[in-house]
């Protein structure tokens, strides 16, 4: 699998990034600057976490129209596999790749915390490493993590298998459970074609056991299996 | 010409930096304040003189970047 992560000024995830697709993949991905269009012919782009553009405006708002987005568009529709962490969740839905808006966490704090999370549809190349209902655990750190939508997309999602993972909210004791009081507690969507992911919880930050955990590690492992 | 913005959420959408407002003008002794609801406001200063093709452009803007209307809603006042 070829992969490319896009940089933006104000990205604070992009190495990360980078070293969990070398580790899944055997070799480095192609860093690409916002300011290019052209970049070399990839199966999977990563938007990384991060403060594009220093959420001016709205988180993502300003990435969204950055030169490379519009190639990132473009080769979305043509079905190149994209993932979006965090902030690149919050460009997806900038760009109208992905349904509904990220906003404000309900507390209104930052958020920098593990989260419990179920894997909700494992019938995708990004999720096919996980078990159905599987339980993990992955960081989260935002402050705009907040997914809404309208009812009647929210009912799309849900009938067409389109939400990744939702934040595990029972079961758990404690801080676990829903940390930014988005909708059915959502924590990733896939887009209708099944080939663009945006979730706010890091999977890059558990990659592997130096991080403490490694359940962010089949994410990118299942990808390189999946597009070789 | 200037045209000034105004983007509200919609209704429908919590507004948790409204609710916090108004917990704290509650706090501070204000009564009677039912809820609030937060909002941008811009201003534009653009070289057109039109104000229908400022309106346009302005509404353009909006769509495209300044509004995210997935929540929020936009309205636009011209100078003039």
């Amino acid at each position: 699998m070829k992969s490319a992560v896009v940089v933006f000024p104000g990205s604070n995830c992009d190495r990360d990034a980078a070293t969990a697709l070398t580790r899944a993949t055997g070799h480095a991905p192609v860093m690409v600057w916002h300011g290019d269009t052209e970049f070399p012919k990839v199966d999977l782009i990563v938007l990384p976490g991060g403060f594009s553009y220093g959420d001016y405006l709205r988180a993502g708002a300003m990435a969204a129209h950055s030169p490379v987005m519009r190639t990132v568009i473009e080769r979305a529709k043509k079905g190149v596999f994209v993932l979006g962490i965090c902030n690149g969740f919050q460009v997806l839905t900038e760009t109208g790749l992905l349904p509904g808006a990220l906003m404000p966490n309900a507390g209104l704090k930052f958020v920098c915390r593990s989260v419990t999370l179920k894997v909700e549809n494992t019938d995708t190349p990004f999720t096919g490493g996980y078990a159905r209902d599987q339980v993990i655990r992955v960081p989260v750190a935002h402050h705009d993590g907040n997914y809404f939508t309208d009812a009647d997309t929210h009912k799309k999602l849900v009938e067409e298998g389109r939400i990744a993972f939702r934040y595990f909210a029972n079961g758990f004791e404690g801080q676990d459970g829903n940390p930014n009081g988005s909708l059915d507690n959502i924590a990733g969507v896939f887009n209708s074609a099944g080939n663009v992911l945006g979730m706010m919880p890091h999977p890059e930050r558990v990659a592997e056991a130096a991080h403490g955990g490694t359940d962010g590690a089949a994410l990118f492992a299942h990808l390189a299996h999946s597009l070789s | 010409m200037k045209a000034r913005v105004h983007i509200t959420l919609k209704t429908g959408v919590l507004d948790p930096q409204g609710k916090a407002i108004s917990n704290a003008l509650d706090q501070l002794g204000f009564g009677g304040v039912n809820s609030v609801r937060q909002g941008k406001y811009l201003e534009l200063d653009i070289d057109e003189t039109d104000p229908q093709k400022v309106r346009a452009s302005v509404d353009d803007m909006c769509a495209q970047l300044l509004a995210n209307t997935v929540i929020e809603n936009y309205s636009i006042e011209l100078d003039g």
